[in-house]
């Protein structure tokens, strides 16, 4: 993909929302309470720009807090893989 | 009923399927006999020995055993025969491949017409991309297939390539420089048999599956008789299979090409004669190709071949494995009946006698089973079946006299199969089903006539209406599924849809007038009028003191509503004729445009589209559903809306050609009105044609003229309608249901009364037509609002000849997108519903498919049911004020008690 790091300022970017990779400790918690397998959550690629920038690795699990229209703020996870899920 | 519980085999997976072609060998691997003669039968009855019926394709008469496998015909799979072709057949479905592989490949080695270093590097790339992107391993074959097909010279053996021209789906040429020549199937297949396998891959065909010479026919398989059943008419005669009759085609023109080889037959005869073998097997495969003969019956129906047998709405795959059919259902026209529940549906008599629902005898039901029994299955209501449990029997009461003694002999344990009575709960469904209120449970009322009835009030969910509408309705047969339906399904619990939170059961154009009528201030009922309305609504209601005592008692409309109110209900809103001339901000207001309803009492404003109107979010129906439970909102349509009927049937509301009269003053005002457009619309052109037009942003003279024609002309049509409705009688029928939200607009009225106003076309005024004019009633070039679609006529006075032409071409625009709209927006419906069907709200909050994948991880990410919304809201504070002030006394201070 291409090679270039992503700019820093897209995270101040009013589009983006927070992100934030979860600690193992975090993360194996998450899990227990959803009582699922880290595949079984959804996706984000390791090339997305804000992934790259957290330095993220395939595996993490990331925290991204969006502000939803209708609820407030909504918190979803997201598994990064290195390779994208088949449709 | 006792469920079999059967073991399973552990199921195997399916982990791919490849399709191929079957090469000459297996075909007469697989085939047990060569079939020779056309025919069937013999004269005695005795099939043919190589005729397309030979025992050796297995056995399918009763008894009969099979020569092959030796088994009878519940065990006997059937069997392949074959058909030795005389000279080879194209398959022509493979035409375009075959086409294909002709043009890219060498006319004497064979071999693909690259260099050997290229075919070689395009091969090690082909190689690894096939692995792991298979799909665009596809595409670079195709793209290896067209630059090897512009090669005009052999770089393996020098050969000079003609072109090949292919005439859909069996004829091939290739154009030598002395002319065109025909290749025929006997070329085409030496030509194939050269391709090396290596090169053959390279075009994205894998040899090992389909070589490409398997792609030209020797020899035909012939399906075993199962897949061709003849049938017996009452007649006694026997029917073959379409395929059947298009094999024997193939038989009687392969032996004739086969007996002129043999009698060295002058050339031409032959060549004829393969040419319709090759015709007559290309439509076995697929009778609809275009240039080739169809084969027929002798009443000139085409046959039913292969492909037909597979293409299409009726075909296999839709219309056998995507579309089921169901038992216990039943279909109909639909009509209305405004006296049954919303929960009910009528089923006609004869429809009952059929549909039946399964009945365990009990010692508590016994007495009604034999009641059921003893009217048998022609009389409602009766029964069709009975299953003695001990004797494990199954009685069919068509065939039985002494239903009596059946009836006696009844037993606890015994299933009664009991006819459809009043009671029992059906599914009830119009297509299109676009959403879950598509399918509803009903409860049965068995009425006589030969239409399923249902409340207009259902109207809106099923969006159905009387003008020949037909439903479907299914009987749920397990205990189960009833309980279900009662409880899930049942229309009262549909009443508010999850769509977008309101109530999507409601009243429509009469309901809406009737409301109306009954709730406006003018309208003051003695006893006996309200006796008469009340009574319609058949519920039990203590009446109250009139409103007025003297002269002589009173009643108002309002005061009859308040009857049906829930005692605490506060509610205010604006209702729909909450507009012009009679604006209502708050309470405060004497135009009886402003609802108040305060601890169920209507004390102000009329009801209508806005109060009981179906799919009106935030309205009086909506808030009664949401915070009183569907049940009390049921009983309330059940109820006062049949008065609501009944006050239209006293009244009266009807339509008069005099209602869309206006008085020559307004027609007066209406054309001075439009002069003044047209003087204002010349001037736009006059500057326009000097260049002087003011220019809107981003738009050119053109553009930014014909906006401001528009504009202006819009304008002209809004006033003339204010005219017009100025001068109607606001208590015209007409202009009531307008104004009501029961039916039509102010523009509805204004196209009547006043002027039709600008058409247009894509949003722009018409300019089609002619070449530099829309009709040729005009001046080559014209731009006046007459000439481009402008309308001054009505409906009332009647249009123009070209006033009437510029309308019909709007109108068919119109017809066109909903024609568009409904397809389109149907497409993506399924595709939405294929993709979301089998995700769940789990009991976490998350939602997951069947994998336990999660997809969200709170529903809507707020986690609220927008069934139960105001409108999205989960919360409507104006709604919590009027609920904690019903605790208090309505105007400050808590109620006092005692
Ligand atoms: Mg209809
Ligand atoms: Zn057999
Ligand atoms: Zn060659």
């Amino acid at each position: 993909m291409s090679s270039g790091v992503p700019d820093r300022r897209i995270l101040e970017h009013e589009l983006v929302p927070e992100h934030r990779v979860l600690s193992f400790e975090e993360a194996i918690a998450l899990l227990r309470k959803l009582g699922v397998k880290p595949w079984q959550l959804p996706q984000i690629s390791l090339n997305d720009p804000v992934v790259r920038l957290l330095n993220a690795k395939p595996g993490d699990i990331i925290e991204i807090k969006r502000r939803s229209p209708t609820g407030g703020v909504h918190i979803a996870y997201r598994l990064v893989v290195a390779y994208e899920r088949r449709a | 009923m006792v469920a079999r519980v059967e073991r399973f085999e552990e199921p195997f997976v399916i982990e791919k399927i490849v399709f191929g072609l079957l090469s000459p060998q297996e075909i007469r691997k697989l085939a047990k006999v060569t079939i020779i003669r056309p025919d069937v039968y013999e004269a005695d009855g005795s099939p043919v020995v190589g005729g397309l019926r030979d025992p050796h394709l297995g056995a399918i008469e009763p008894g009969e055993r099979c020569p092959v496998c030796g088994n009878t015909r519940e065990e006997c799979p059937g069997h392949f025969g074959k058909i030795e072709l005389a000279r080879p057949v194209l398959l022509p479905h493979l035409g375009d491949y075959i086409y294909m592989m002709l043009q890219s490949t060498c006319r004497r080695c064979g071999r693909l017409l690259l260099p050997q270093d290229r075919i070689e590097y395009l091969r090690r790339i082909y190689v690894r991309l096939k692995e792991k992107w298979p799909r665009l391993a596809e595409v670079m074959a195709n793209s290896i297939a067209k630059e090897a097909s512009d090669v005009t010279e052999c770089p393996h053996c020098g050969e000079r390539q003609f072109k090949v021209r292919y005439i859909r789906p069996i004829i091939f040429y290739e154009k030598r420089p002395e002319g065109e020549v025909r290749l025929t199937p006997i070329d085409i297949r030496d030509r194939l048999e050269r391709i090396p396998d290596d090169d053959v891959m390279l075009l994205g065909v894998d040899p090992k599956r389909a070589r490409p010479e398997w792609m030209v026919l020797t020899v035909l398989p012939v399906p075993p008789l199962a897949v061709r059943p003849s049938i017996t008419l009452e007649t006694g005669l026997r029917a073959e299979d379409d395929l059947t009759h298009a094999l024997a085609e193939i038989v009687r023109e392969n032996e004739k090409l086969k007996n002129f080889i043999q009698t060295n037959a002058p050339e031409t005869m032959i060549e004829d004669a393969w040419l319709t073998l090759q015709h007559v097997i290309a439509a076995y495969i697929d009778n609809e190709l275009p240039n080739i003969y169809q084969l027929t019956h002798r009443r000139r129906r085409p046959l039913k071949t292969l492909a037909q047998r597979l293409k299409g709405k009726e075909g296999r795959l839709r219309g056998n494995l995507s579309g089921k059919r169901v038992n216990f259902s039943a279909r109909t026209v639909i009509s209305p009946d405004p006296l049954i529940s919303i929960n009910e549906v009528g089923v006609p008599v004869e429809i009952a006698k059929i549909l039946t629902v399964q009945m365990v005898v009990t010692p508590y039901n016994i007495e009604e089973a034999r009641r059921y029994v003893l009217n048998g299955p022609f009389k409602w209501p009766g029964a069709t079946f009975v299953y003695k449990a001990r004797q494990g029997r199954k009685i069919d009461l068509r065939y039985q006299k002494n239903y009596k003694q059946l009836a006696e002999e009844l037993e606890p344990g015994d299933i009664v199969e009991r006819h459809l009575i009043n009671g029992d709960i059906v599914l009830f469904n119009r297509q299109p089903t676009l959403h879950r209120m598509s399918i509803m449970g009903h409860i049965v009322r068995v009425m006589p006539g030969k239409t399923f009835r249902i409340n207009l009030l259902v109207c809106p969910p099923y969006n159905a209406d009387f003008d020949g509408d037909e439903m479907n309705l299914h009987v749920p047969r397990l205990e189960e599924a009833r309980a279900e339906a009662r409880e899930l399904l049942l229309v009262e619990k549909h009443i508010l849809t999850p769509r977008y939170g309101g109530p999507i059961i409601g009243g429509r154009q009469d309901y809406i007038s009737g409301a109306y009528l009954l709730t406006i201030k003018t309208t003051l009922l003695t006893l006996e009028e309200v006796s008469r309305i009340i009574a319609r609504s058949e519920a039990p209601v203590d009446l109250m003191e009139p409103a007025i005592l003297r002269p002589k008692p009173l009643y108002t409309g309002k005061q009859i509503v308040s009857l049906f109110l829930p005692r605490d209900l506060n509610f205010r809103g604006k209702a729909k004729i909450n507009a012009g001339d009679l604006k209502c901000e708050n309470e405060n207001c004497m135009n009886d445009s402003f609802i108040v309803v305060e601890k169920g009492k209507l004390l102000m404003g009329v009801l209508d589209k806005n109060a009981i109107g179906a799919e009106q979010p935030n309205n009086l129906l909506h808030v009664i559903a949401l915070e009183y439970g569907e049940s009390k909102a049921r009983e309330f349509l059940d109820t006062i809306f049949r008065s609501f009927i009944r006050v239209l049937e006293v009244k009266g509301l009807s339509m008069a050609y005099s209602d869309i009269e206006i008085p020559k003053e307004a027609k007066d005002e209406i054309d001075r009105l439009t002069e003044e457009a047209r003087r204002e619309v010349e001037e736009l052109i006059d500057q326009y044609r000097r260049g002087t037009l003011e220019l809107i942003p981003g738009r050119t003279a053109e553009e930014s003229l014909e906006l401001k024609i528009i504009e202006r002309l819009q304008k002209l049509r809004t006033d003339a309608g204010n005219v017009a409705i100025k001068y109607l009688n606001p208590f015209n029928d007409v202009f009531i249901m307008a104004r009501t939200g029961a039916r039509g607009s102010d523009v509805n009225i204004t196209q009547m009364a006043a002027m039709l106003g600008q058409q247009t076309i894509r949003g722009r005024r018409i300019w089609r037509g002619f070449r530099t004019r829309t009709l040729s009633h005009f001046k080559p070039g014209e731009l006046s609002p007459e000439a481009r679609g402008f309308i001054k006529g009505n409906f009332r006075d009647g249009l123009r000849p070209s006033e009437l032409f510029f309308h019909a071409v709007a109108g068919r625009e119109g017809l066109v997108d909903t024609a568009v709209k409904t397809s389109q927006s149907g497409y993506m419906q399924r595709r939405l519903i294929n993709a979301l069907q089998d995700l769940v709200v789990s009991y976490d909050g998350t939602v997951r498919d069947s994998w336990g994948n999660i997809i969200q991880f709170k529903y809507g990410e707020d986690g609220v049911d927008p069934m139960r919304t105001y409108h999205g809201k989960p919360v409507e504070v104006s709604r919590v004020i009027d609920r904690i002030r019903s605790l208090r006394g309505s105007r400050g201070g808590w109620r006092q008690e005692g």
